[in-house]
């Protein structure tokens, strides 16, 4: 990787010392070039114009779409799409099971977020402790399983976790005690997501673990000798030193995470055999089974924006660390 | 390393180690599971009690996946989709992300907000108006429509990864080349693109790794008889249940190609995507 080596010029080291307390400095704006401002949105003009084709009108239509009616006729062109104001939400807001799908859709996302972020803490830790060989092993399985296709992965576990010929089922049921020969994982709606939450996890930790290590190699070392000499343990370490170092990194993933576990569709989806049954459905399937399976494509852009609103609190989030980041050049 | 390392310090590196391993074995076994099924004689492989262990080597299951579907259309269409998408992704998203990174002008803020949320909205939640759009203007069950949709996911990708590799090369090189006679487009060509390629070329193939992937759109968007790669995965389960061994085989000529370019760019990638993350 030599030529990888030129990209990272000796001129500008990465900072090493701990972050200074308060707002970071101004970031320095970008020389203005000569060409005069005709210059950069001619470079933007392609990428612009794709993005607001294949986004832009599409993110227009799926609002005007919730507030109309818009069925199977008006998708053959027999009916106009008529307006209807708030009723398609209104719908939506007042049907129990929705309320259902919104709660199970926070409980999976948190679950696998949390579950996500802490194993890859962890095994970003473990890491700095083992020895040169065992990481390289790690690193490898971790390389792997994140470089695997979603659909590769899910087709995996639904073989994993099969009712009758599964590995899982005869691997626990080898415990004392412990009973599982032709136990079906996705028989209920609970244990069947709690599966496609380790899926998920599987999946997304390696990411998490690789970009952590990244971050913990910029801790300084100094720090954690200074707080050691003042007595505090491991735990007070990693708490009054690594966390405030790592924090940017933290929030970066833990929004990302968030944003993609609220969007997990294939997982549930192929599980499912492409039918996922009600106690499966998340938003996203939801929406998706509202316009395709139901035919009410009015009701689906309603409840996929109400997805959308539901996750702009995490994108703003997202977005103001990015730019501090993006910004410091 | 270790040579001078206490007995206590040893032997609580040896506890570490073998919670690593553990970690290995947990993350690294579904991989294994998968190649293990894929290449065992296929009463083996359906089996209640299976052994952990590879019992025999055979290549039927593989000729079993060929058998259930058509592997090389679907193989085909999706390369088709993801190098055309990669080719005006990278293209493109250059032009874009040497805007945003190399000028100073009014409105680069919200051009960078704009595309950075465009990546946040989740591809599920458009595939309605996406859905309709091309049917409006007859594209769908097209290649063309596929590869149109995709750049809503690529183009946000490929700006801000190409952004972060132009970020690091410093400035001074281009003022050099400029104050030596060459144009803004001459140093451009001559000093920067030479020590952009290998994060162009890392940019590009993770790129094709997403295209590749990409399911939702693909069932939806194109037919039964047009599907591509990673649909052709769903064709071994039907209603009579699913044929999992052969189904293993398919998976696994699916996953190794694109792990093995996975492994070539993981850590360029890596360093590009977090490049800055630690700095704020």
């Amino acid at each position: 990787m030599s030529a990888a080596d030129t990209t990272t010029p000796a001129k500008v080291p990465p900072p090493r010392q701990a972050p200074p307390p308060g707002p970071p400095p101004r970031p320095r704006r970008p020389a203005s070039a000569k060409g005069g401002t005709a210059t950069p949105w001619l470079l933007l003009a392609p990428c612009l114009l794709i993005l607001a084709g294949v986004m832009g009108y599409p993110l227009v239509r799926l609002v005007t779409l919730s507030f109309q009616k818009f069925g199977q006729s008006q998708l053959w062109g027999f009916q106009e799409p008529e307006s209807v104001g708030f009723a398609n939400f209104s719908k939506v807001l007042s049907d129990g099971d929705f309320w259902q799908v919104v709660l199970r859709t926070i409980g999976f996302t948190v679950g696998a977020v949390v579950f996500t972020m802490v194993l890859g803490m962890l095994i970003a830790l473990l890491l700095q402790r083992v020895s040169g060989w065992v990481k390289t092993l790690i690193n490898i399985a971790l390389v792997a399983s994140w470089g695997m296709p979603v659909i590769v992965a899910t087709t995996v576990f639904k073989w994993l976790f099969d009712a009758d010929y599964g590995i899982l089922n005869a691997l626990v049921s080898k415990l004392p005690g412990v009973d599982l020969i032709g136990h079906n994982w996705f028989a209920s709606g609970p244990e069947g997501l709690a599966v496609i939450m380790l899926l998920v996890v599987w999946g997304a930790v390696p990411f998490v673990v690789i970009t952590l290590s990244a971050g913990l190699t910029q801790v300084p070392a100094e720090l954690e000798e200074a707080a050691r000499l003042d007595g505090a343990g491991s735990w007070g370490v990693f708490r009054y030193v690594t966390l405030p170092v790592l924090k940017p990194v933290i929030v970066m993933l833990t929004t990302l995470s968030v944003i993609w576990d609220m969007g997990v569709f294939p997982q549930v989806f192929v599980m499912r055999n492409g039918h996922p049954e009600a106690q499966f459905q998340l938003l996203t399937t939801y929406s998706y089974d509202r316009a395709f399976v139901v035919n009410d494509y009015a009701q689906g852009s309603a409840i996929a924006l109400i997805t959308v609103v539901l996750l702009l609190g995490v994108v703003a989030v997202y977005m103001r660390q990015m730019l501090k980041i993006g910004e410091v050049e | 390393m270790t040579s001078t390392a206490s007995p206590a310090r040893r032997t609580s590196k040896a506890g570490w180690n073998i919670l690593g391993l553990l970690v290995f074995a947990t993350a690294g076994f579904p991989v294994y599971w998968m190649l293990d099924t894929a290449i065992k004689p296929a009463k083996d492989a359906i089996d209640p009690d299976p052994s952990l262990l590879p019992t025999g080597f055979t290549l039927d299951n593989f000729s079993r996946a060929f058998d259930i579907a058509d592997f090389w259309g679907p193989v085909g269409r999706s390369l088709i989709v993801s190098l055309s998408v990669v080719l005006i992704g990278v293209v493109v998203g250059m032009l874009a992300a040497l805007a945003i990174s190399r000028f100073a002008f009014r409105g680069r803020k919200i051009v960078i907000v704009g595309i950075l949320a465009v990546q946040m909205v989740p591809l599920v939640a458009m595939i309605i108006p996406v859905f309709l759009l091309l049917n409006d203007l007859h594209q769908y069950d097209k290649l063309t429509g596929l590869i149109i949709t995709y750049l809503t996911f690529i183009l946000p990708f490929t700006v801000w990864t190409l952004r972060g590799f132009i970020v690091n090369i410093p400035r001074e090189l281009e003022e050099a080349a400029m104050v030596d006679g060459c144009s803004r487009t001459g140093a451009f060509i001559r000093v920067v693109f030479p020590l952009l390629a290998p994060g162009m070329v890392a940019t590009s193939v993770y790129g094709f790794i997403q295209a590749w992937n990409e399911y939702l759109y693909a069932l939806m968007l194109l037919s039964q008889e047009n599907q591509t790669a990673t649909v052709w995965l769903g064709n071994f389960t039907t209603k009579h249940g699913t044929e999992y061994a052969p189904m293993m085989a398919g998976a696994t000529m699916m996953a190794v190609p694109i792990v093995v370019l996975f492994l070539l760019v993981q850590r360029k990638m890596a360093a590009g995507l977090t490049a800055g993350a630690v700095k704020g």
